[in-house]
């Protein structure tokens, strides 16, 4: 059966790389959707990723894409983005690639707030090197380089970007696909730096060591760990432990720096600054 | 005593080293190939059998940084890593070399990208070739063990005082199972010894700074300095290999011969491909082949003289690289070796092979037909191609 989906990846690529029921299938789903609603042209979308099992995602899609290095895909983006101001530039990392190895990269393009969209896909746990906890694994909770349980606090990558400066932040999981879609799509269509961090499952590396072994327990443990913005702010910080709130947590509008630095150009042009 | 054999990966024969080792401290970051070790080596820790302070940094940058503060406060410090690891440590592992600090890295060698290729090539360690590193290459997951232990007392030496990398092919040795013999823990314990640190941080009453600013006026006696140090060192890996043999039986020194001082046509390899050449040089020699086998073990520093000595009689010699200089004249193990040679009274005939780039298969046919290569230019007495690219579409 041909769906929308079909209009977008490089069917020649698939069956993909990825373990039956991982996450990363639901978001590369969600995103072409919001694509989709949003009906820009293939052509001009400009998808970049770093490394790991979510960055697999630039193979399969038929946009201009980029497997770039591990932590680095936002660089690469903003690269692209000055270049070509005129290309939609998504950014698609895992949680190890955007706070742990290219934490600072991740800063600083929310800082500067470009004009990209940034899609973390948050499994809490390295997938691809096979399960050691990464920045975004919730305390306590295990990873191969933690057997006996993590004793790092994670980021709230939420919190960071509000933050570092981004524009548009927003959190969702792969198990509220719909929202999840609708979430995607209004960054897509922000101007100035968008996040959205999404709760995903790996249930072969973070569901194997934490007690979730099937596709079905890691998804019922998202659906169950999953507040909305409203019900969060009657939990008790007991209650919030564990816990995650998704939903939109800012969108405002300031000049993102595609705009600043072309406006700079064009005053040092009038002023006929000579070289 | 009987011999106690343990059928076990390159990894995990490594990460057993590290165990008996048991360093002070231990920074590192996953990356394929390379994973498996650092993780066997986090079950020790967690399980307690080691003092080691295991640090999981968030980028090899950082793991190469956490290593050289370790060190250079006292401790003694190891890491391991890969690839876009290694390079991305670059910018430290020069640091900790220009330090003299006796760091030793495990590094699982493995293709650099792009593209992006996860299997073994040497152009990550190739890379590092002048970065102040000792450098040893290991064929099979008994030399990885052998030479992780060997490398601490080498890096240790007063007179050396460098870091070390011990190389092991990423997946061939890496993840494939190989019968290994350890040696007891008491007797590594007693042939490492006690790390004396010299000028660590930590000794506050003789306060040090490392790494300040060192313009024109004292950098280059600084730079010759490291020069005469990692030469020292071949002296060194020589004795620490006959002290190693007696607790092993095994024997290590710069290189190894195989069927080589009778022979007429050889070829120069690096790790597991010597491996594969070895059974090759076998079955021509049963045929009354006259071909040898050199393996390297240390390409840093190189230990030019003896190789010389081992080559010149030949009549063709093949060096094989498993990594290109792009732009060079031939890969960097036969850029090395055709240099070194011009030093011989007797320079055989010669040709570079690049080799096995990305993981591609080297087997005992390939190497069959450069033998027979060989033998061509020792007929025809010259070499029409020098640089050649084996099992490439082209
Ligand atoms: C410089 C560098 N260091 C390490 C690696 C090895 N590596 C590949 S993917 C990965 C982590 C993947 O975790 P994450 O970013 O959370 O993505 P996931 O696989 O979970 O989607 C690591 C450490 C690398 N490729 N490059
Ligand atoms: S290891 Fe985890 S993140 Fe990677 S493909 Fe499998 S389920 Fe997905």
């Amino acid at each position: 059966m041909k769906t929308v989906i079909n209009n977008y990846i490089r069917e020649e690529m698939f069956p993909n790389i990825w373990c039956p029921g991982c996450g990363n299938g639901i978001v590369l789903g969600a995103i072409i959707r919001a694509i989709d609603d949003l009906k820009w042209d293939k052509n001009k979308i400009a998808m970049i990723s770093g490394i790991g099992c979510s960055s697999r995602i630039t193979g399969y899609v038929d946009f201009c894409t980029m497997n770039t290095t591990h932590g680095r895909a936002l660089p690469f983006a903003t690269g692209i983005k000055m270049a070509n101001p005129n290309m939609k530039v998504v950014v698609v990392m895992g949680d190890g690639d955007c706070s742990a190895i290219g934490g600072n990269h991740f800063i600083h393009a929310a800082r500067r707030n470009i004009d990209l969209t940034a899609i973390i896909i948050n499994n809490m746990i390295y997938g691809m090197t096979g399960g050691q906890y990464s920045p975004l694994t919730p305390t306590k909770k295990f990873g191969t380089t933690a057997p006996y349980g993590n004793i790092d606090q994670s980021f709230d990558l939420v919190k960071l970007a509000k933050a570092a400066g981004a524009s548009y932040v927003a959190r969702g999981t792969v198990y509220h696909v719909r929202q999840l879609t609708s979430l995607i799509k209004k960054a897509l269509n922000k101007k100035g730096f968008s996040v959205v961090e999404i709760i995903s499952d790996c249930p072969i590396s973070y569901g194997k060591m934490n007690k979730m072994r099937t596709v079905v327990d890691m998804l019922k443990w998202i659906k169950d760990m999953s507040v909305s913005k409203k019900a969060w702010e009657d939990l008790s910080p007991e209650e919030k432990k564990e816990k995650f709130v998704i939903g939109e947590f800012l969108d405002i509008d300031r000049p993102d720096y595609t705009e600043l630095y072309s406006k700079v150009m064009e005053e040092a042009q009038k002023m006929g600054v000579s070289r | 005593m009987s011999k106690k054999i343990t059928a076990l990966t390159g990894n995990e024969a490594v990460a057993y080293a590290i165990k008996q080792i048991n360093p002070d401290v231990m920074a590192a970051y996953p990356i394929t190939p390379q994973t498996a070790l650092v993780q066997k080596f986090s079950e020790y820790v967690a399980d307690g059998l080691v003092d080691t302070e295991f640090i999981t940094v968030e980028s090899e940058h950082s793991a190469m940084s956490a290593c050289v503060g370790a060190a250079a406060a006292g401790g003694r410090v190891m890491t391991a890593t890969s690839a876009n690891g290694l390079a991305l440590m670059f910018e430290i592992v020069y640091i900790a070399a220009s330090n003299r600090l006796p760091i030793v890295m495990s590094v699982v060698n493995r293709a650099l990208s792009a593209p992006i290729n996860i299997h073994c090539d040497h152009s990550d360690t190739m890379g590092a070739r002048d970065s102040g590193w000792i450098q040893l290459y290991s064929e099979n997951a008994q030399e990885a063990y052998d030479n992780t232990i060997q490398a601490i007392r080498i890096a240790e030496h007063m007179e050396v005082r460098l870091p070390v990398m011990v190389m092991q092919d990423g997946f061939i040795t890496s993840h494939g199972i190989d019968c290994v013999e350890f040696i007891d823990d008491e007797k590594v314990t007693k042939f490492i010894g006690k790390y004396q640190p010299r000028y660590p941080l930590l000794d506050v009453n003789h306060p040090v700074t490392y790494g300040p600013l060192d313009l024109y006026d004292y950098y280059f006696e600084h730079k010759r300095q490291q020069a005469e140090a990692i030469k020292k060192s071949q002296k060194v890996v020589v004795e620490v290999g006959n002290e190693f043999k007696q607790i092993s039986g095994r024997e290590y020194g710069l290189f190894e011969e195989y069927h080589l001082s009778d022979a007429e046509r050889a070829i120069v390899a690096l790790s597991s491909t010597a491996g594969t050449a070895k059974q090759v040089v076998d079955e021509l020699r049963a045929k009354g082949e006259k071909v040898g086998l050199l393996k390297l073990r240390l390409f840093r520093p190189f230990p030019y003289q003896e190789i010389i000595q081992a080559l010149s009689h030949l009549k063709a010699i093949a060096i094989l690289d498993r990594s290109d200089s792009f732009g060079g004249f031939g890969g960097p193990l036969f850029t090395e070796i055709r240099s070194a040679l011009l030093e011989s009274e007797k320079i055989p005939q010669n040709v570079n092979y690049i080799y096995g780039l990305g993981g591609r298969d080297i087997n005992q046919v390939d190497i069959t037909s450069i033998y027979a290569d060989l033998e061509n230019i020792v007929k025809k007495g010259k070499v029409e191609e020098r640089i050649k690219y084996l099992g490439v579409r082209e």
